[in-house]
């Protein structure tokens, strides 16, 4: 497998553990229903990226499984968080709405769905550590400009149209500082009370 | 229901009923639909004739041409949105003859220069098939084509120039064989609808039938499938030209940009007859012998330095899957040496190639494919010159020079 995935290699790293660039994420270690789900809807043009979009373009589902599988079973080390640049306030609103989301506009806690230790759920709901804070920025913006759009009910898209720009930026300073383990460990389905419909994670 | 409207409604299906009972008769035979579904996929008509996670042969799918986009039509059974109310004859009338139903010109996106020459009898299976699909409820997109292009009647001067109705007549003197891989080519397979170079008005000409072009919007060339001088086709086997059609793979050369949608939607679902039919056509298409070298101009000093610019390069990126005198290990990595498709006049594909990688499709002969990685972020425009200058011209090849200005207009390709 390693062989026929090179092509993914000068960007997201020969083991999936990501590159330099910030906006290249990590595969290795996702949940393998969440990656298969992205590689999907890169194909099919429903998250955009066109670099991605092209190579993906002919592959079969069963391809792309197997694919997904690939990445998901390899753990490469992660590298050491970046030391937070953002005041404490800003790292104290993102720790808030991850863990207890903002009730008065309506945010649901990030941890309902991404799990309180925010490992993720089987099968396809992604852990939110280890991520970098200009990823995680880009991908909420993403689902808020429509260029990423998951399967429908696409729950995400709901999120982060609740959340203000500085809300963004508080979420994803309060994640890049966070460590991730060395280990991920899902949540098993169905065990997080999710409160609201995913077309990613049916239950 | 009162007496009258019942009579009424016995009066309109007895009106009704000699279509519909022609219609039911042929959709009541599951090997003529077989047929049919299976001249549908040789004719390519899901690929244009569905959207992006759309329905199937819903169509909507937006064709970008010079002039503006078209959009593809609805030709599932739906008789208010699609081709539910058509009759055999009808649809016979469009592939045949490129007019819809009130005589109406259908723009030549719609490849019926090349369907005219499929027979009556494969035509009406495919309507037939056409007709067991889901039906779909969408109405059609209008084309948004710039002024005067968005004026039907100008169709008239394309088809009085480029235009020949006409069914496939086999050619007595050759083989079976022969003929089935020619009514393929010709007709339902359109290749010529790339392979040939398109023209002002976005149709292909036929005096210059399948002497390769540049495909307009997508920045991608088509070569030429008549000769040496720009396929290899004469140097392969018919079990080569036999496994690039239908697994992608071969070892002579990977399919790649917009052939690669050709083998996945299309011909790896071809059996093996009519994919090695193709093959012996097109092989007594393309001349035997070696073909004369292009007439370069002496290498410049520039071209020159990017020649030995170009090796480390390709020592350092390319070679750990090209091999260092550019064997490749096929099937899984194409040769670079020999490969007549790096080395035609139009230097798009192998730029774009290194600017963009790529995967040959995944097909039920090769499921899993090996990839090649984007070189747009790794190498500037003079790295990627230089490193597609050095395979152009390395190992035999016979290529020209290119510059990094040429790299660097096709940055801007669009991908997909
Ligand atoms: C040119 C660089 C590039 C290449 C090559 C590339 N990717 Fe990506 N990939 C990206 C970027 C950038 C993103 C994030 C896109 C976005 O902003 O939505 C991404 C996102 C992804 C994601 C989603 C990750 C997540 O956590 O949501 C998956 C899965 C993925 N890529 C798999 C692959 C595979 C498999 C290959 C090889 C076949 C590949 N990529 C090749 C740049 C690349
Ligand atoms: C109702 C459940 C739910 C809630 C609440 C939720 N998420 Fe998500 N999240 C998902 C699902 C499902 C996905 C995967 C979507 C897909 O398939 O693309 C996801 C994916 C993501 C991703 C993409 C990760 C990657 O690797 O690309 C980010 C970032 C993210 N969520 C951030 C957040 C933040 C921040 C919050 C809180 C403000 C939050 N989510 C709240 C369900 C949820
Ligand atoms: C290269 C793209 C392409 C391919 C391949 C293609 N079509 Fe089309 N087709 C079009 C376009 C574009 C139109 C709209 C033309 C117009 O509006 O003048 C169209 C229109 C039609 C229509 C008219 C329907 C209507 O009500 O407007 C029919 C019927 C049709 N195609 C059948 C087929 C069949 C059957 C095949 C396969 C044998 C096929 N097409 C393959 C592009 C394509
Ligand atoms: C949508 C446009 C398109 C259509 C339709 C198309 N081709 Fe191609 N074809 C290309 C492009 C672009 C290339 C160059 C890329 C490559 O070599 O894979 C190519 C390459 C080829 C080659 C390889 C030539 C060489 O020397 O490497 C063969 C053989 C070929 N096509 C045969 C066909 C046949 C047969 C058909 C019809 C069934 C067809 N093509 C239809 C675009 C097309
Ligand atoms: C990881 C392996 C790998 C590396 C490294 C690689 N390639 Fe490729 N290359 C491939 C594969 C696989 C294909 C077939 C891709 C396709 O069909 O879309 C290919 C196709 C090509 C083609 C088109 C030829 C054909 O018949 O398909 C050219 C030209 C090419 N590569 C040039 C290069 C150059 C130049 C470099 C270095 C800058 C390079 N490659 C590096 C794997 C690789």
């Amino acid at each position: 497998m390693a062989a026929r995935v090179l092509a993914c290699a000068p960007c997201h790293g020969a083991e999936g553990e990501g590159t330099s660039d910030v906006y290249f994420p990590r595969l290795a270690g996702k949940p393998a229903g969440y990656l298969y789900n992205q590689l999907i809807a890169f194909r099919d043009g429903r998250r955009k990226y066109p670099p991605m979009n092209y190579l993906l373009e002919f592959q079969t589902d069963d391809y792309l499984k197997k694919i997904a599988e690939y990445f998901a079973s390899l753990r490469p080390a992660f590298p050491p968080p970046v030391p937070p640049v953002d005041s404490k306030e800003i790292l104290a609103r993102g720790e808030a709405i991850v863990k207890n989301g903002d009730p008065q506009h309506g945010i649901p806690p990030c941890s309902a769905c991404h799990g309180p230790a925010l490992g993720g759920m089987e099968p396809g709901i992604p852990g939110l550590l280890g991520l970098r804070a200009a990823y995680i920025s880009g991908q909420l913006g993403g689902w808020r400009y429509g260029t990423r759009t998951a399967l429908a009910p696409d729950c995400m898209q709901v999120v982060a149209g609740l959340l203000t720009e500085d809300d963004v930026k508080a979420v994803a300073a309060y994640l890049s500082s966070r460590p991730a383990p060395a280990d991920p460990s899902f949540a098993p389905r169905g065990s997080l009370p999710m409160p609201l419909e995913c077309g990613s994670e049916p239950h | 229901m009162s007496r009258i409207s019942t009579g009424l409604l016995v009066g309109l299906m007895l009106a009704f009923a000699p279509v519909a009972a022609r219609a039911q008769q042929k959709a009541a035979d599951p090997a003529v639909i077989a047929k049919g579904e299976y001249l549908a996929r040789a004719g390519d008509c899901i690929a244009c004739h569905t959207a992006r996670e759309g329905k199937t042969f819903a169509g909507g799918l937006p064709m970008k041409t010079p002039f503006g986009t078209l959009y593809t039509s609805n030709i599932t059974p739906d008789p208010q949105t699609g081709i539910g109310t058509w009759t055999s004859d009808q649809f016979y009338r469009m592939m045949h003859n490129g007019r819809f139903p009130d005589g109406g010109l259908v723009y030549p996106a719609m490849p019926f220069a090349s369907y005219t020459q499929v027979t009556r009898e494969d035509s009406d299976a495919i309507y037939a098939y056409l007709r067991t699909v889901s039906p779909v409820r969408q109405l059609n997109k209008p084309h948004e084509l710039t002024f005067p292009f968005n004026n039907r009647s100008l169709i008239l001067g394309w088809r009085t120039l480029f235009f020949r109705e006409g069914e496939f007549k086999p050619d007595p003197g050759k083989s079976a064989e022969w003929n089935r891989g020619a009514y393929l080519v010709e007709g339902l397979g359109h290749c010529g609808m790339c392979h040939t170079p398109i023209n002002a008005l976005g149709g292909s000409s036929q005096s210059q039938a399948f002497e390769g072009g540049l495909i307009p919007m997508q920045n991608w060339y088509a070569p030429s499938l008549t000769s040496n001088k720009e396929t290899g086709l004469g140097d392969w086997t018919i079990e080569e030209i036999v496994d690039y059609l239908r697994k992608g793979v071969s070892a002579k050369g990977a399919v790649y940009g917009p052939m690669a949608e050709v083998v996945y939607n299309s011909l790896q679902y071809l059996n093996d007859d009519d994919v090695r039919a193709m093959a012996v056509y097109l092989k007594g298409l393309a001349q035997r012998g070696s073909p004369e070298k292009p007439s370069t101009p002496l290498p410049s000093a520039e071209s020159s330095l990017l020649l030995s610019f170009g090796k480390p390069i390709y020592d350092r990126e390319c070679a750990s899957c090209h091999g260092a005198t550019g064997q490749g290990m096929p099937p899984d990595y194409p040769p670079l040496a020999g490969n007549q498709s790096i080395q035609m006049v139009s230097a798009v594909n192998p730029i774009r190639m290194v600017l963009n990688g790529g995967y040959p499709p995944g097909t039920s002969g090769n499921p899993m494919p090996h990839g090649m990685p984007p070189f747009a972020q790794k190498l500037s425009d003079d790295e990627v010159a230089a490193v597609v200058t050095y395979i152009r011209t390395a190992w035999g090849n016979r290529g020209e020079p290119v510059s990094a200005r040429q790299a660097n207009e096709l940055r801007a390709a669009t991908l997909n």
